[in-house]
């Protein structure tokens, strides 16, 4: 968000619980004033630890984690002013909403007056005026998130850290919350690190997503960056749905590149992570950008494909054909009122943009 | 159709009807029944078993702390006599009253009666057992006029006090057991009175039981808090292991674990030996920590100190540790997020170990009987004493009942300050 | 084939004579356990089972606390146990509580070898009409002989003489025995001794002399007790029964010698429970058991005096140890010097309330 120096700085972090298997792989990440960046990751990718450390509750095996220019791996979490909303929430259950919003302005000897306008003042802001004097217990699954997020908020701090939050939620709940907190960000203009392991939430909320996987942060983009221009066949795989072609580089040529797909045919793709003629590669084109029954001239990609199976979805549906050898090849076809009307055993044409078809690293 | 249907649920009284025309409050009743019917059958056996094994024995412990029948069953002829005797007035009963005693003891001596009768009474005042004894050996001798005759029988007979114990302690019932049991007695005209110090014995043995009790609670959650603590946050396989160090007093035998204790804690003991050793004291000044309260304090911690650590290590395996986290990221020192979360949390598992250490400890009898000397003796071990020793099972019936009456009230106590649903045993 | 068949017959048979044999009464014999349900074992019950092939003697080391047992057994109507043995107060109070019979002793017992009825034989012994004794037993003390230097103890006096032996010693936690040699010790005569106690001031006098030496005591309650303390070098002199200092002085070779100064008799014996299941067989039994030969045997496997004067002529040598055992009877004229016995009428009138002043006096 803002262009002025970071406020929190990982730097060369390394990271190991057993002394053998690095689970942080020579971290270097930025994080802005202001920003809502999320870590995004399978379990075990090394996001929640990276949050941990952050936070102060695990050292950095290696390297240094700034805070505002200020190393702190020496400082002890109650020391680094983060507020945190834990998966669980860990609201205190032996007190009650506004006992809870008032410890950490306790121990750091707030007067009782200026306690309880702060308490008050965060209880309005996530809706929950009236209950304070409720016990944890007593609160539904969203209003015991909604207290948690109030808590990590009310004593001010710059940085805010969520660790899985809507974790427990069901769907419906999880969207409205995403866009609670969301909007508390943007109105608060506080600094949020967010992990979690679902790409809609990270899309939804983010301006930034750094996608981890095996202790390396893969891509770290704005979301329609990561959806629309993966770096490599995780991400482009790991954010939204996506269709896999396994070939070889038969030639490269400029801004564009011949695959030869391991099933058959030959593609023309955007060479943007690729070894050079004759390496492994993995096509990843997104099922929206497949065209069906395409103008013959219009692109250099169209091939032959037989309709292997149809879902009605609503607002498109989604048709599972076999191309170039793969049968797991999907394209989402626009519930529009001129849709093209298949049948199961159809045989089509199907065609792709060149720059809609990303040529990465080779995956297995 | 529809109102048709609707109709055809409701009789004339507006009542609810089932398909088949029952009412459904009946219908859902007679359901209810059967798995209450089912229930119960469940737990009937339980249900018998504590019964009979439990309740019935200590309802007639508790009735045989007023129970005074046999006084009234053997001196049937004497008793109702008596009741028109004067005891506050300064002449001894009639000849009427002698004879009727004399008779008394005629049947009694068919029926080898006399000498219970002569024990119950010897509690009230001793020389009743010989008196009853001597008068019973030569009651088929008795001759009237009686009263000369029981006189030269036993001299007692002319004293005026015994027949003011034998009229007050002629009821089916008495208060006397729960007298002694409170250090006091009973003049013979019937005035109680505090027993002096040296006739004072069960009021400070039950402070002290309380006292001791409460030191073993204390002692047991100091020493089992920091324990669980590392139980609940150590890896399973480990807390396994230490676990099993924790119950070894369980499993050993109470006379190997006492002797245990003795050969460490007695003057010529280990401990006492390696302090010598280490000249922290010298050969002279041994300590004396056995047979005698500390003795006491000492095994019963030790012995019980499970009680307390399996309710708190439960209790604190399901504090989630982001507790302690979440207070540390809100600002508190690892201090204040322990005393002030993490403390109030395990409450539950406090609350049900000390009850548990607290109540065994009240009841407990043969820690104390074999280390505990006479420093270290607890109110039980008298309830066994008169239960199997002396035979005063009245007393014993009321100490224990007194004792029984006190964790009641301590129940309550700690109900209205803590919460009984607040304790959680796991 | 033949063989075998001849095999199975005898075993049939023996079988056959076995059941013949089960038929055989069963007699419950309550007793101590340890040394002394043995002493009983070798020198009645064996010989008795050998003679009479019918009768099973089962052994049931129940006799403490055997009288609330008997009241428990009499109220509840099933009563178990067809002999106790017992201490002479139990026993008086048993049949107090009319909770065993009373014994015809002239018929019910055989006469001495002379024709001296039973009753003159056990003379003074027969303290109560239900009591049969078997053995005198003596309480008394043992001391520790290399802990007390030259100057070892003679008299009751050095028991309550910390100047001549300092150290602590063990005394029975109960005020039987304590009272009569804390007055003896004060110089009151022997047949002074209980008309004293049978007064307050003779009470308060015994709880003076008791009170030179109360914070030098140990008090016992099992009779192991004071051997174990004495072995251990706990306690420089202590009291306990005759018997239980012969055998950690003999059998186990321990420093420690006797000291009979104003021992105290007591006697223990049999009682008849009351609706005894087979209370023929055990008056038979009783008549052959407590005969002048039977009683003498029993001195050869314990160290206790047997209870008819026309037995102590015919007490030998010990079963395995060899070693004579006269001179280690409590009766014995040398050790028998000064002696008491043990009051049972004055007891059973008075051991309620002295054991109460006894206990408060030790809580002072």
């Amino acid at each position: 968000m803002s262009s002025t120096e970071p406020l929190v700085r990982f730097e060369n972090i390394q990271k190991s619980y057993d002394g053998q298997i690095l689970v942080v792989k020579n971290l270097n990440l930025d994080v802005d004033t202001g920003e809502f960046l999320t870590m995004l990751g399978p379990s075990g990718s090394g996001k929640t630890t990276c949050l941990m450390m952050l936070a102060g509750f695990e050292p950095a095996t290696h390297g240094e984690i700034f805070l505002k220019d200020q190393p702190i791996n020496r400082v002890p979490p109650h020391k680094r002013g983060i507020g945190m909303v834990f998966q669980n929430y860990a609201l205190f259950p032996h007190m009650t909403v506004a006992e809870n919003l008032s410890f950490p302005l306790e121990v750091r000897n707030m007067d009782k007056a200026e306690r309880e306008t702060r308490i008050n003042r965060a209880l309005d802001m996530v809706q929950l005026g009236k209950f304070g004097d409720r016990r944890p217990a007593q609160l539904s699954g969203g209003q015991a998130q909604r207290v948690a997020v109030a808590r990590a908020l009310v004593f001010d701090p710059d940085l805010v850290l969520m660790d899985e939050p809507l974790g427990a939620l069901d769907k419906n709940l999880r969207e409205q919350m995403q866009y609670e907190i969301k909007h508390i960000h943007e109105t608060l203009g506080v600094t949020v690190v967010y992990v979690t392991h679902d790409q809609s939430e990270a899309l939804t909320m983010s301006n930034r997503i750094a996608v981890f996987n095996d202790g390396v942060i893969q891509q770290l983009a704005p979301p329609s960056a990561l959806y629309e221009k993966p770096d490599n066949a995780f991400v482009a795989n790991f954010i939204g749905e996506n269709n896999r072609l396994l070939g070889r580089v038969a030639s490269v040529d400029g801004n564009s590149c011949r695959v030869d797909v391991d099933g058959g045919g030959s593609v023309i793709a955007n060479p943007i992570n690729i070894d050079g003629e004759g390496s492994r590669t993995t096509l990843s084109l997104r099922p929206e950008r497949v065209s069906v029954r395409p103008d013959p001239d219009s692109q250099p990609n169209i091939f032959d494909a037989k309709v292997e199976e149809l879902i009605y979805l609503g607002d498109h549906i989604r048709t599972r054909v076999g191309v170039c050898g793969h049968n797991d090849f999907v394209i989402k076809i626009p519930n529009s009122s001129d849709h093209a009307s298949l049948q199961v055993g159809d045989a089509i044409k199907v065609g792709w943009n060149v720059e809609d078809c990303r040529a990465l690293d080779a995956s297995d | 159709m529809n109102t048709d249907l609707a109709q055809s649920n409701v009789n004339e009284s507006g009542e609810m009807i089932t398909a088949d025309g029952v009412p459904l409050r009946i219908s859902l009743l007679r359901a209810k029944k059967r798995a209450r019917n089912r229930a119960l059958l469940l737990v009937a056996p339980l249900f018998l078993f504590i019964l009979v094994t439990f309740f019935i024995p200590i309802i007639s412990m508790l009735f045989r702390s007023v129970e005074n029948q046999v006084v009234g069953d053997v001196l049937h002829r004497t008793v109702p006599l008596l009741q028109q005797w004067d005891e506050h007035g300064s002449d001894l009963p009639n000849e009427e009253i002698y004879a009727a005693l004399a008779e008394d003891f005629k049947e009694a001596f068919e029926n080898k009666s006399a000498g219970s009768v002569g024990r119950r009474l010897n509690y009230e005042q001793s020389g009743f057992s010989g008196l009853f004894r001597s008068t019973n050996r030569k009651a088929r001798k008795l001759e009237p006029p009686f009263k000369e005759a029981l006189i030269k029988v036993d001299k007692d007979w002319g004293d005026i006090d015994v027949w003011r114990v034998l009229k007050r302690e002629s009821g089916s019932y008495t208060l006397s057991y729960y007298l002694a049991a409170l250090d006091s007695s009973y003049t013979p005209t019937g005035e109680v009175y505090k027993n002096d110090a040296s006739n004072s014995i069960y009021l400070p043995l039950f402070w002290r039981t309380l006292w001791m009790s409460l030191l073993i609670t204390v002692l047991c959650l100091i020493l089992a808090y920091p324990i669980s603590y590392l139980l609940s946050t150590l890896p399973i396989k480990t807390s396994n292991l230490l676990m099993i160090l924790v119950l070894l007093p369980f499993w050993t035998s109470l006379l190997v674990r006492t002797s245990a204790w003795i050969a460490l804690l007695q003057k010529e003991g280990v401990i006492n030996d390696l302090l010598v050793a280490i000249r922290f004291i010298g050969d002279d000044q041994r300590l004396t920590m056995i047979h005698n309260a500390t003795g006491t304090i000492v095994a019963m911690t030790h012995v019980l100190l499970p009680f307390m650590v399996l309710p708190l290590y439960s209790v604190m395996k399901t504090i989630p540790p982001s507790y302690m986290r979440a207070a540390r990221s809100l600002g508190a020192t690892p201090f204040t997020a322990f005393v002030r979360i993490y403390m109030p949390n395990t409450v539950p598992g406090i609350g049900a170990g000390a009850i548990l250490v607290f109540i065994i400890s009240i009841g407990y009898y043969i820690t104390p009987a074999l280390v505990g000397g006479q420093s270290g003796t607890l109110i039980s071990n008298f309830i066994a004493y008169h239960l199997s020793s002396s035979l005063n099972w009245g007393l014993a019936a009321a100490l224990g009942t007194i004792l029984l009456g006190a964790v009641m009230v301590l129940y309550i106590v700690y109900d209205k300050i803590v919460g009984i649903d607040n304790m959680k045993m796991g | 084939m033949k063989k075998v068949f001849k095999h199975t017959l005898i075993a049939s048979a023996i079988s056959i004579g076995l059941v013949g044999t089960a038929v055989a009464k069963d007699l419950v014999v309550v007793s101590w356990g340890g040394a002394y349900t043995a002493s009983q074992q070798g020198a009645y019950h064996e010989p008795y089972m050998a003679a009479n092939p019918d009768i099973k003697i089962i052994n049931d080391d129940s006799a403490n606390g055997a009288v609330a047992k008997l009241r428990a057994m009499q109220e509840a109507n099933n009563v178990t146990w067809d002999l106790v043995d017992m201490v002479a107060a139990d026993a008086i109070l048993s049949c107090d509580e009319g909770l065993v019979d009373e014994i015809d002793f002239d018929t019910a017992l055989a006469p001495a070898p002379d024709g001296t009825p039973a009753s003159v034989d056990f003379g003074d012994l027969l303290v109560s009409p239900c009591f049969i004794p078997q053995i005198v037993y003596s309480t008394t003390f043992g001391y520790r002989t290399d802990l007390v230097g030259d100057n070892p103890p003679t008299s009751i006096a050095d028991v309550f003489d910390l100047e001549k032996i300092p150290g602590k010693r063990s005394l029975e936690k109960k005020a039987i025995n304590n009272l009569e040699w804390a007055l003896l010790a004060d110089g009151v005569p022997a047949d002074q001794v209980y008309d004293m106690l049978g007064t307050d001031e003779g009470v308060a006098r015994a709880f003076a002399k008791l009170d030179t030496i109360k914070d030098q005591v140990i008090w016992w309650e099992k009779g192991a007790q004071t051997p174990q303390l004495l072995a251990d070098g706990e306690v420089v002199i202590g009291s306990t029964y005759n018997g239980r200092l012969f055998s950690v002085i003999e059998e186990e070779k321990q420093p420690i010698a006797m000291m009979w100064d104003w021992q105290v008799f007591d006697l223990d014996g049999w009682v008849v429970p009351k609706d005894a299941p087979n209370k023929a067989e055990v008056m038979e039994y009783l008549k052959w058991a407590t005969d002048t030969q039977r009683l003498a045997d029993q001195a050869k496997f314990i160290s206790y005096g047997p209870a008819r004067a026309s037995s102590a002529p015919l007490v030998g040598k010990h079963a395995t140890l060899g070693i004579d055992m006269a001179p280690h009877m409590p009766t014995d004229p040398n050790n028998a010097k000064n002696t008491l016995l043990y009051n049972f009428n004055f007891w059973a009138d008075n051991v309620d309330d002295l054991n109460e002043r006894f206990t408060a006096w030790l809580n002072q």
